[in-house]
């Protein structure tokens, strides 16, 4: 690997570190536009965890270990995770250490330590915010295993980076499935970040909340951490929906300067246009109520399963 | 250097080594000390010394014995090829953690007396090692019985209880049902030839009709050990009322028995299976997996909850098997090897990682006298070491990078990924969905598991009683040590595990899995797909990122942690009953997956002065398939009561005429 | 008649995105999204057929792709959504199975549909021959539409959606039926949304409502 491959990759890292919070502030300075409220600084979100970092932290007193150690296994995880999905270059060292399996893989060890801390304290919130969480993830992680392999089957890797390589040098093509998969991608999205249908990430209202009940007992740095890393989940899964459905405009094959150079105002014009569109999805949905959650989650998983079946029809 | 001995000759004397092992401890019957704290870590040593016996010697040629002993003029055949020595290293390493914890796990108590209890649990060991080995019917069958029969009296060592009673009678019914039909499998296998040695069966030419009618039986006989549905009943009765290290004994290796017994009979008793039987495997363990893992996320007996886990596993496992065939029937070597090594690879993790989560449970049932969810609780306090080293088992069996849970689903999905190239139609589109039901299961496996272990370790302490559970003594922790780190090693060093099963895969379909030209460190099973997995590499940048983050968390922001009560947003007075019960966290589950269950409620009305609620979860398969089978047996019986006169005369009466009849027939 | 890869891309797509709307005809609860599904299902189907005229020069499919347009996208919808403003009838009750249910059901369905018509696709020498598949998913998904429903209104458009799988898989095996038969099948359809439209006033005077279960208060032997 040359030394610029392993240059993309720290840059990948870095930018999904610090680029993940301003996405989180789009998105809800869009959506706040959209209901014609006013729109909160675009900067919020790193103002939060810096206002967050400099607080004594307090814990609960039944708290153990695991849940002082939950925050940086969480983000260390959503890192990784950042660091085998291609945003910019798809020329990735870690191409080979994990492919998109692993990914699915990363998400849930994140999902359980998570869910694991929420119930660590032994409130009736944690354990709720906990059953609720791994209620929807086992929904939503056979979704998006399906749609990761219909995307496979088109590009015979399931090594993400190779994914996007491929999808994006083939001779242009509209492919059927992709159209089914990318709508069980989004709701599978919206799903996994907490966003509208299935959560609220405004409110702490305990008949709704989901992604917040778990992060209640949690303050000061664990809370900034637990916070940032939502933040790049979201950023992750963003990327990974650019890499399978809209693979172009990041740099191809063998690392190169210009491309590198090129794909950045490419990875913040796609993630500008998503953010809206994210916005928009959460402004025309309902919050669902908390049982018609499973209903929304078979339809991903019934979406991603046509894609699947419909690829093996078509061939396409 | 020659070594002294053969390597089967080594296993002989290791497992002899067992049975003498446990006949010393009827010296002194009584004696708990000497019983387990000298006689079960030898058991241990024993283990240990099997395990490198067989994983030394996995890729050697096949050598065989013909022993003194055995029927007349029937002598025992035994044999070790590369795929017994699989299994038995999967044997040894699995009991010495498992033995070694029953070390300080037996304790003076009621029930049978502990040197009757160490000659049972070594004879069922040795027993499990002699199956491996047998080469001829007689044998295999022998073996087979007396590991059944000493399970069955290690499941009922606490006789005075009914329930423990009638679930062993369950289980040895099912047992002999399954071993009934293995022994007809073996009929049908012998080929008219009438040799009843495994190298005769090999020779035997079977029409395709008769060899599948030998598949099927074999499926179901060595099914109803494995706990495939539908005859998973006994699996949440017996394994519960078992001591722990028995159901960790049970559930990590002798499940597996029965997978050696299905992959012996399928791919070097028949020979080449026709590629359709591979779907029956399929279905019935897609069908089991998640029959399984939805059942165990509605349970709130612990050990029950990691019996129906188990019944997952064992459908992932099938599924693989009926994978390999298909692909193998087919033409698709590459792909059948790899759905081979994902069954082998998952046969020795699910033996790690549920023999550590069953004795993580009998650590908590000694220390707190408690299996059932609802009065458990907060034990991460109290009881760290068990606590930690469950949660290693608790994330390896949820199938999460980089344990070994992780290796073998990956393994199992790359398989799954390519199946819609399998050229038939409709199996083609089918197949592919079976990797959805896979990873269902897989996901919802990590639900269980969060519900076991956040209920029984973390929150509060439901009952007050929890307070004075102590940790697990010096042997248990040795044992679950273990345990964890054989979790830890099978997923971070993926490619070297599946280098040492080439040799079985040999055996089995004739190729061995390509490693292509792929570093130590990475695992490439299928190198024209370039699909790659390296565990090392993940932990190395989590652990990375770890480290960053704390170190510049605690430099650059030093500011204190302090304690307060928990915040609970501002009601201040939580309780442990505040928090889900067991009932509660698997609510989600049956209420998305009704279907599954036949439900009894009790809901209290809003007059009641002191409400009860109460809800009994049930097996439909029990009630749609046993209780009716059940009365019919019990129909026919009752009318051939008459027979019992319980008059000598009458008795000899029948013998007599059956002789006449005899006498007659044959003359 | 040279199909580049574009134009078969196309026509798959148009193909799957009918699918697509059968599966959420299947999901929907709402008549009048119901109807508009279908006002989509018809203009689909009408792209589909359009581009397979232009691509083929069979000019008899310009003919049909415009009958599909006045009839299946402005002139049905129109009809249907004028009844359901004169009858009020907004929401079909809970369908016979829930969602998630019908949903696997369907699935289940587009298999089967799909695994026959390889063999089907094998004989037939058209190049949109692969979408034959989709189409008997399509005519199957909307029989489970109409067995799941209990609203008379949401039955017809169950049925007029088979008309459209049934269309686009004789578009899709033999580049469309005779014109004859097309113009008869329209007219046909046309008549009975007609009659069935009378059919429902006379229900809803008999029963006050137009759920199907009253019809089985109509047996004999009751």
């Amino acid at each position: 690997m040359s030394g610029l491959a392993w240059f993309t990759q720290l840059l990948e890292v870095l930018a999904a570190i610090s680029l993940a919070p301003l996405f989180l502030g789009w998105v809800n300075q869009c959506r706040a536009w959209l209901q014609n409220r006013r729109a909160p600084s675009l900067l919020l979100p790193y103002r939060g965890i810096r206002k967050l970092f400099h607080k004594d932290a307090v814990l609960a007193e039944g708290a153990s270990p695991l849940f002082r150690a939950a925050p940086y296994v969480v983000f260390g995880a959503m890192v990784a995770a950042a660091a085998i999905i291609p945003s910019m270059g798809t020329g990735l060292p870690f191409t080979t250490a994990a492919d998109a399996i692993a990914l699915v893989g990363l998400f849930a060890t994140a999902r359980v330590f998570m869910s694991l801390a929420a119930m660590d304290i032994g409130t009736a919130f944690g354990t709720l915010g906990a059953r609720r969480e791994m209620m929807v993830g086992f929904l939503a992680e056979p979704a998006l295993l399906i749609v990761i392999f219909v995307a496979s089957l088109l590009s015979a890797t399931t090594a993400l980076p190779l994914i996007a390589e491929r999808l994006a040098t083939q001779a242009p093509a509209l492919y059927p499935s992709l159209a089914f998969t990318a709508v069980a991608f989004t709701m599978v999205l919206l799903a996994e970040n907490a966003r509208i249908p299935v959560d609220n990430p405004a409110t702490h209202l305990e008949l709704t909340m989901i992604h917040e009940a778990m992060l209640l007992e949690y303050s000061a740095r664990h809370l900034a951490l637990m916070e940032w890393a939502a933040a790049l989940k979201l950023f992750n899964y963003a990327c990974i929906g650019f890499a399978l459905f809209v693979p172009w405009g990041a740099s191809t094959g063998e690392p190169d300067p210009a491309a590198l150079l090129l794909s950045m105002p490419v990875l913040v014009g796609k993630l500008a246009v998503a953010g809206v569109w994210l916005a928009l999805l959460e402004t025309v949905s309902a919050k669902l109520r908390v049982f018609r959650a499973p209903e929304f989650l078979a339809t991903a998983f019934m979406f991603a399963v046509l894609g699947l079946l419909v690829h093996l029809l078509l061939g396409a | 250097m020659e070594p002294v001995l053969s390597p089967l000759d080594a296993c002989l004397v290791l497992l002899t080594g067992w049975i003498v092992v446990g006949a010393a401890g009827m010296l002194r019957r009584g004696n708990v000390v000497f019983v387990a704290r000298v006689l079960f870590p030898l058991g241990a040593l024993i283990g240990v010394g099997l395990a490198v016996v067989a994983g030394w010697s996995l890729a050697l040629p096949a050598e065989r014995v013909t022993l003194l002993i055995g029927l007349p003029d029937l002598p025992f055949h035994l044999r070790l090829d590369p795929l017994s020595r699989t299994f038995l290293a999967l044997l040894g390493a699995a009991s010495a953690g498992v033995s070694i914890f029953a070390g300080g796990y037996f304790r003076k108590g009621q029930g049978t007396a502990p040197g009757v209890l160490g000659l049972q649990y070594h004879l069922f060991l040795a027993s499990m090692g002699f199956v491996l080995l047998a080469d001829d019917a007689y044998a295999f069958m022998v073996a087979w019985e007396t590991m059944a029969v000493a399970s069955y009296f290690l499941v009922t060592s606490q006789h005075g209880l009914p329930e423990i009673r009638s679930a062993g009678f369950l289980y040895l019914l099912i047992a002999h049902v399954g071993a009934i039909a293995i022994l007809l499998s073996f009929g049908i296998l012998q080929g008219g030839t009438w040799q009843f040695t495994f190298d005769a069966m090999r020779a035997a030419e079977l029409s395709p009709t008769w060899a599948a009618a030998a598949f099927g039986l074999a499926l179901f006989g060595f099914g109803a050990k494995a706990g495939l549905l539908p005859t998973h009943v006994w699996l949440p009765e017996a394994h519960p009322a078992a001591p722990s290290p028995v159901s960790a004994l049970m559930s990590g290796v002798m499940l597996k028995t029965a997978v050696y017994g299905v992959l012996r009979v399928t791919f070097d008793l028949l020979g080449e299976p026709a590629w359709w039987w591979g779907l029956v495997p399929v279905v019935l363990g897609l069908a089991t997996a998640l029959f399984g893992v939805v059942f165990a996320a509605a349970q709130t007996d612990m050990k029950r909850l990691l019996a129906y886990s188990s019944i997952e596993n064992i459908g992932v496992l099938f599924t693989g098997i009926g994978l390999a065939i298909v692909f193998h029937g087919v033409g698709m070597q590459a792909l059948a090897t790899l759905a081979l090594v994902a069954v082998l690879y998952h046969a020795v993790n699910h033996a790690f990682m549920k023999s550590l989560l069953f004795l993580g449970t009998g650590a908590v049932l000694h220390a707190t006298g408690e299996r059932n969810l609802g009065r458990l609780g907060g034990l991460i306090h109290r009881m760290p070491w068990v606590a930690w080293l469950t949660l290693v088992g608790v994330l390896a069996i949820s199938g999460l990078p980089p344990l070994n849970g992780f290796v073998s689903e990956w393994l199992l999905l790359q398989a799954f990924l390519f199946s819609h190239e399998v050229p038939h139609p409709f199996v083609n589109m089918l197949l592919p969905l079976g990797a959805a039901i896979v990873a269902l299961a897989a996901a919802l496996a990590a639900y269980v598991m969060v519900k076991f272990f956040g209920v029984v370790f973390l929150g509060q302490p439901r009952e007050p009683g929890l307070a004075h559970a102590h940790d697990a003594g010096r042997l248990e922790r040795l044992g679950l040590v273990w345990l964890a780190l054989g979790c830890v090693l099978l997923g971070l060093f993926p490619a070297q595990v599946i280098d040492a099963l080439g040799a079985t895969t040999t055996q089995l379909i004739g190729s061995v899995p390509p490693q292509g030209a792929s570093p130590w460190w990475m695992l490439a099973p299928l190198p024209d797909r370039q699909v790659s997995y390296a565990p090392l590499v993940l932990l190395a940048v989590i652990a990375v990122v770890l480290a960053t983050t704390s170190v510049v968390v605690r430099r650059v922001y030093r500011r204190d942690v302090r304690r307060a009560p928990a915040w609970d947003c501002g009601f201040a007075r939580v309780d442990a009953r505040m928090q889900d019960t067991a009932e509660g966290f698997g609510q989600p589950i049956r209420h998305i997956f009704q279907g599954f269950f036949s439900m009894e409620r009790e809901l209290p009305s809003a007059f009641d002065r002191a409400p009860r609620y109460r809800v009994v979860v049930g097996d439909r398969i029990w009630r749609l398939v046993y209780e009716p089978l059940g009365g019919r047996v019990q129909r026919i019986a009752d009318s051939l009561a008459w027979l019992q006169q319980g008059r000598i005369s009458a008795y000899l009466t029948y013998s007599f005429v059956t002789l006449v009849t005899l006498l007659a027939v044959v003359l | 008649m040279n199909f580049t890869s574009l134009d078969l891309q196309l026509l798959n797509t148009c193909a799957a995105l009918l699918l697509l709307v059968s599966f959420a005809m299947l999901s929907q609860r709402r008549i009048v999204s119901l109807v508009n599904l279908l006002a989509l299902q018809g203009t689909l189907l009408c792209a589909a057929t359009l581009l397979l005229a232009w691509r083929t020069g069979q000019h008899h499919l310009y003919l049909s792709a415009a009958l599909t347009l006045a009839l299946k996208v402005v002139g049905l919808p129109w009809l249907l959504h004028r009844l359901i403003r004169r009858l009020e009838v907004y929401w079909d009750t809970e369908p016979l199975i829930n969602m998630p249910g019908a949903m696997l059901v369907g699935l289940v369905t587009v298999v089967f549909a799909f695994g026959l018509a390889q063999p089907i696709a094998e004989l037939a020498s058209t190049a949109t021959r692969n979408a034959i598949g989709i189409a008997v998913a399509v005519i199957l998904l909307a029989f489970i539409t109409m067995i799941t429903r209990r609203k008379a209104m949401s039955q017809v458009v169950g049925f007029l959606s088979m008309e459209n799988g049934l269309f686009f898989g004789a578009m899709s095996a033999t580049y469309g039926m005779p014109m004859v038969v097309e113009l008869g099948v329209a007219l046909d359809v046309l008549v009975a949304v007609l009659v069935l439209g009378i059919f429902f006033f006379q229900i809803r005077e008999q029963f006050d409502s137009l759920d199907l279960h009253h019809l089985e208060s109509l047996r004999e032997d009751q």
